[in-house]
C-alpha cells in the first residue's frame, strides 16, 4: 500500500471541550467501539495537565484499516467543539471538507457555514435529565456523522464503560446524539469549512 | 493455539506493560508514584495480589529499587516503574543489580527533564542516564517501546533477558506510548516465551555463588533455599567475598562484560523498515520510530529512497545491524526528543562516510512525520 | 545455660572466608554479633531461614562473615532490601545489621516508615555515634558539644534517640542495650526476633578509635565502664525526675505491643483480589 492510500484510509476525531465534560471517556468508548468490536485498528490519545478538573480538554481518535504510525491527529476529519476556546483553537485543525460539530448552546461564534450546530448539552439537561451525559449525546452524533463505526458496537461499548446503574441513562443518550445528527443532511453543507473567498 | 479469534483489548502503553510483566512471570512490584507512570503501579496494586504477588508502594524510588532486589534475591521476578526524577533515585541501587548481578526489570516512562521538568510532556531524555547513570564502568541492558503492543512484548523481553543474564534491564518509554490507547491482541500463555534464572545444580558445599557458566552467568540460588551465599555490592570473588585482589578484580569486571557481549545476538534488537536499497536512512526508537516510519513512507512516495532502522534496544548499542547501513547510506537521520543522545551513538560507529544528521526537539512536544519529511527531502 | 563460645563459633562463623574481620580491637560490634548469635542459637532458628541484611559501615561487615543467608546492601538501604527479602518469602527471619548514621541518617527515611509499615522484620542498630570506617565524622548521633573530624570545634546539633524515634514511628518493639549489657543484648535480640512485627534493638558501642579518643573519653575498657555507669534500667528510670535522667541511659524494653503486621494483612487483599478477579 503507499502512503497515499495509507492517509485516505486514516480518519482523525478530536474530542475538545473543557474538562470535566468527559471527552476522553467519550473517545476511549469510540475507540473501544472501533477497535474491539468493529476489529480496526485505533490509537486514542489525549492531552495531559496537571489539573485535575476544568481547563481546556481533548482527546483524539485515529482509525484505520491498516496499521497506525503516527498515533496522533495530523488533520482532523471530525473536530467536536464542546466550548469556544475548544473551537477557536482547533478549527485550523481541520481539513478542508472536515467536519465541525459544536455544542450550539456553549459556542456562540461560528468560525465556518460548513458546521453541524446541536444542543448537546440542553439535550442531556433537559431530555435526559442529567448534564452529565451531554458527552454521549455528542458521541451518538459523532458516531453517526464520522461513518467510522458500527453504532450497535458502539452502544456495546458504552455500556461496558459506564457504571452500573447508569446503563439506560447513557444509553439514551447515546440514541439521542444518534437522532439529532440523523436529522443532518451533509451534503447540504458548504463543501469547505473555508469561505468561498479562501479557496484558491 | 485456538482458532478461535483472540480477544481484543483496547489498552494503554502503560497497562500493556502490566499485562507483559505478569505474562513474564513478574510476581513482585515496588514503587513510588510519578508521572507519567503512575498507572503501571495502580495495575499491578490490583493484579498481583490476585496472582499471589505482591505490590509494595514504598517511600521512595530509592528504597523502591532496594525492596525489587531483595525480592530478586528471594527467587521471585520483580520490577519497578517509575519516571526520570525517580530513576535518578534508583541509580545508586541499580549499581548494586548490575554488580550483584540481580535480575530485574526498571521501567522509566520518560518525561521532560531536567529536574522536575515538564512531568506531562513526552521526552527521550533520558537515554544516556540509562546507561550509564550509576557511577563506575558496567554493562547494561536499555530497551524501547514504541507502540502498545511492543509494551507488551518488550516487556515480556526485558525479563527474560534479565533472568538469563543475570542482568538488570532498563525498559524506556515515553509518555506519548504510555498514554495511547491501541488495539491489541494478547497471545495465550503457552505463545509466550518465558525465561526463568538457571538455579544451581551443585549441592550447598560445591556452590560458588559467583563462578561463571559457560556463558559467564553464575546459577543463581534464592535465600531459603539452603545455600546460605553472601551477597555484597563490593566487588567479589567467585565465593562472593569481598575481594581487592587486582587479578580477581579485573575477572569480574570481564565476566560483567563479557557475558552481555556474548549474548548480543539475543539482545539487541532492531527492526528494519526499506532499507534494502535505501540511500538515506532513520535511526529513531521509542514513540519517534512512528513519526519516522510515516515519514519514510511519505518521502519514497516522492522519490526519496529512504528507510528506517528502528532500534528496540539501545545498549548495548546495536552497531551491527548499523554498520552495513552506515556503509550503504550517504545519510543518516537521527530524531529524538532531546539534544542528541542516540545520535552520538551513531556518530561514534560511523566511519566518517554517511553524513549523520541529527533532529532534536526538547520543548515538549512529539516529533511529528511532517519534520522528518522535510528533513528527508533535503538530506 | 551459657553456650561455649568455640561452639558458636564453629556452628555459625564462615569458615571459607578469608578472616581476620575490619574491626578494631575492642570494637563492640564483636560483642553484639555474639549476642546475635547467641541469641539465633537458642532460638534454634535453622541457618537456612535467617537472612541478615546490613548496609555500609563497619556494622555493615558482619554479615560476611556469618554462614547466613547474607546480603551486604547499599549504604542505609539495608532496610529496603529485607523488605524486598522478606515480602517475597514471608517464612524467612529476615534480620538488618545497621550503624547510627546508616539507619537514622541516610537511612532515616527507610528505618521510619519500616516501623511505621511494621514489616514481620529485625532490626539491630550498633549506635557508637560515630562514622568510624569513613573516618570520624559527626552522626545523627554524635552528642552536641563533641568533636568530630567534621565538628572539630564541637558539634553544634542534636542527636537523634534511636529507640525513641522507633517508638514513635510505630515500631512494634523497641528495647536498648550497650554493649557493656553483653547478657541483655542476647535477651533483646531473641525477644526481638521472636516478636511478631518490626523489631527493633539499639546498642550502644564504643567507637573509641574514632570517637572516644577525640572526646578524652579513654580507650575501649573506659568506654564500656561508663556505659555501665550511664545505664538505668526502664523500671528504674519510671522513677526517675528529668533531671535525674539527664546523662542516663534508658536500657531495657521501651516498648512491646501488638500492631496488625503488613504480611498478614496483605494476606486478607490477596483474598479480596482473587475474589475480585473471580467475578470479572
Amino acid at each position: 500500500m503507499t502512503s497515499e492510500q495509507k492517509n485516505q484510509e486514516r480518519y482523525e476525531i478530536r474530542f475538545s471541550g473543557s474538562g470535566g465534560q468527559g471527552l476522553i471517556t467519550a473517545a476511549v468508548v469510540f475507540a473501544e467501539a472501533v477497535g474491539v468490536y468493529d476489529g480496526k485498528h485505533v490509537c486514542q490519545t489525549q492531552s495531559y495537565g496537571p489539573e485535575a478538573r476544568g481547563g481546556k480538554s481533548k482527546a483524539e481518535v485515529v482509525v484505520s484499516r491498516s496499521p497506525i504510525d503516527y498515533p496522533k491527529a495530523l488533520e482532523l476529519d471530525l473536530l467536536l467543539a464542546m466550548n469556544q476556546a475548544a473551537c477557536d483553537a482547533y478549527f485550523y485543525d481541520l481539513k478542508p471538507n472536515g467536519i465541525l460539530v459544536i455544542d450550539s448552546g456553549l459556542v456562540e461564534q461560528q468560525p465556518t457555514s460548513r458546521i453541524i450546530a446541536i444542543p448537546f448539552t440542553q439535550i442531556a439537561k433537559e431530555e435526559i435529565g442529567r448534564e452529565l451525559v451531554a458527552n454521549m449525546v455528542a458521541l451518538g452524533a459523532i458516531g453517526l456523522l464520522s461513518g467510522q463505526v458500527d453504532l450497535e458496537n458502539l452502544e456495546k461499548a458504552l455500556l461496558a464503560r459506564v457504571p452500573k446503574g447508569t446503563e439506560e441513562m447513557n444509553s439514551k443518550a447515546l440514541k439521542r446524539g444518534i437522532e439529532e445528527a440523523g436529522k443532518i443532511k451533509l451534503d447540504d453543507l458548504p463543501r469547505s469549512v473555508m469561505s468561498e473567498d479562501d479557496e484558491v | 493455539m485456538s482458532d478461535k479469534a483472540k480477544q481484543r483489548y483496547l489498552l494503554q502503553g502503560n497497562e500493556a506493560i502490566v499485562q507483559g510483566a505478569l505474562a513474564a512471570g513478574c510476581r513482585f512490584f515496588a514503587g513510588y508514584p510519578i508521572t507519567p507512570a503512575s498507572e503501571i503501579a495502580e495495575q499491578l496494586s490490583i493484579t498481583l495480589p490476585a496472582v499471589d504477588g505482591t505490590f509494595i508502594q514504598m517511600e521512595d524510588e530509592i528504597a523502591s529499587m532496594g525492596a525489587i532486589i531483595g525480592a530478586s534475591l528471594s527467587g521471585v521476578k520483580a520490577m519497578t516503574a517509575t519516571s526520570g526524577p525517580g530513576f535518578s533515585l534508583m541509580q545508586e541501587n541499580l549499581g548494586f543489580a548490575c554488580v550483584a548481578e540481580v535480575p530485574c526489570v526498571v521501567v522509566n516512562v520518560m518525561r521532560g527533564g531536567p529536574s522536575t521538568g515538564l512531568p506531562t510532556c513526552p521526552a527521550q531524555g533520558d537515554v544516556q542516564m540509562a546507561r550509564w547513570g550509576t557511577h563506575g564502568d558496567h554493562p547494561i541492558v536499555v530497551l524501547s517501546v514504541s507502540t502498545v503492543m511492543d509494551s507488551f512484548t518488550i516487556t515480556v523481553k526485558a525479563f527474560n533477558i534479565a533472568e538469563k543474564y543475570r542482568v538488570p534491564v532498563i525498559l524506556l518509554s515515553d509518555e506519548v506510548v504510555a498514554h495511547t490507547r491501541e488495539c491489541v491482541e494478547l497471545p495465550d500463555a503457552e505463545e509466550i516465551k518465558v525465561v526463568d534464572r538457571i538455579t544451581p545444580s551443585v549441592p550447598p558445599e560445591w556452590y560458588k555463588p559467583y563462578e561463571g557458566d559457560a556463558r559467564g552467568v553464575p546459577p543463581m540460588a534464592a535465600f531459603g533455599d539452603g545455600y546460605r551465599h553472601h551477597v555484597t555490592g563490593l566487588i567479589h570473588d567467585e565465593m562472593g567475598y569481598p575481594t581487592q585482589r587486582p587479578s580477581e578484580v579485573k575477572a569480574f569486571h570481564e565476566r560483567l562484560t563479557k557475558k552481555i557481549t556474548r549474548g548480543f545476538p539475543d539482545i539487541q534488537m532492531t527492526r528494519g523498515y526499506y532499507l534494502d536499497d535505501a540511500e538515506v536512512f532513520v535511526v529513531a526508537y521509542g514513540a519517534v520510530a512512528r513519526s519516522a516510519l510515516r515519514a519514510v513512507e511519505d518521502a519514497r512516495e516522492n522519490g526519496v529512497k529512504a528507510g528506517l532502522l528502528q532500534l528496540i534496544t539501545l545498549f548495548p548499542f546495536p552497531r551491527r545491524a548499523l554498520t552495513p547501513l552506515l556503509d550503504q547510506c550517504r545519510a543518516v537521520l537521527v530524531p529524538e526528543m532531546n539534544l542528541g543522545q542516540i545520535s552520538r551513538e551513531v556518530q561514534r560507529v560511523n566511519n566518517g562516510e554517511c553524513v549523520v544528521a541529527k533532529h532534536n526537539r526538547i520543548d515538549g512536544k512529539f516529533i511529528t512525520p511532517r519534520e522528518l519529511f522535510d528533513r528527508l527531502m533535503k538530506l | 545455660m551459657p553456650i561455649p563460645a568455640q561452639a558458636l563459633r564453629h556452628e555459625y562463623l564462615r569458615h571459607n572466608k578469608k578472616f581476620p574481620h575490619v574491626w578494631c580491637p575492642g570494637c563492640g560490634n564483636g560483642i553484639v554479633m555474639g549476642a546475635l548469635l547467641r541469641a539465633v542459637s537458642r532460638l534454634e532458628i535453622d541457618k537456612d531461614e535467617i537472612v541478615l541484611a546490613s548496609g555500609i559501615g563497619c556494622s555493615g561487615r558482619m554479615p560476611t562473615y556469618l554462614d547466613f543467608n547474607t546480603l551486604h546492601t547499599t549504604h542505609g538501604r539495608a532496610l529496603t532490601f529485607a523488605t524486598g527479602v522478606k515480602l517475597a518469602n514471608p517464612s524467612m527471619n529476615v534480620i538488618a545489621i545497621m550503624g547510627d548514621g546508616d539507619s537514622t541518617a541516610i537511612g532515616g527515611n527507610h528505618f521510619i516508615h519500616a516501623a511505621r509499615r511494621n514489616l514481620n522484620l529485625t532490626a539491630i542498630i550498633i549506635n557508637n555515634s560515630i562514622y568510624g570506617m569513613t573516618g570520624g565524622q559527626y552522626s545523627p548521633t554524635t552528642p552536641f558539644g563533641s568533636k568530630s573530624t567534621t565538628s572539630v570545634y564541637g558539634h553544634i546539633e542534636h542527636a537523634f534517640s534511636i529507640a525513641e524515634l522507633a517508638v514513635t514511628a510505630g515500631a512494634s518493639f523497641v528495647a536498648r542495650a550497650t554493649v557493656y549489657h553483653a547478657d541483655l543484648i542476647d535477651r533483646l535480640i531473641e525477644q526481638a526476633i521472636n516478636k511478631r512485627g518490626f523489631a527493633v534493638v539499639e546498642v550502644i558501642s564504643n567507637c573509641h578509635i574514632q570517637y572516644g579518643r577525640r572526646n578524652k573519653l579513654g580507650g575501649a575498657v573506659d568506654m564500656l565502664t561508663s556505659f555501665k555507669e550511664q545505664a538505668v534500667s526502664v523500671s528504674r528510670a519510671e522513677k526517675m525526675s528529668h533531671e535525674e535522667l539527664e546523662g542516663k541511659t534508658t536500657i531495657g524494653v521501651l516498648a512491646d505491643r501488638e500492631i496488625p503486621i503488613s504480611t498478614e494483612e496483605y494476606k486478607k487483599v490477596r483474598e479480596q483480589a482473587r475474589a475480585q478477579k473471580e467475578k470479572v
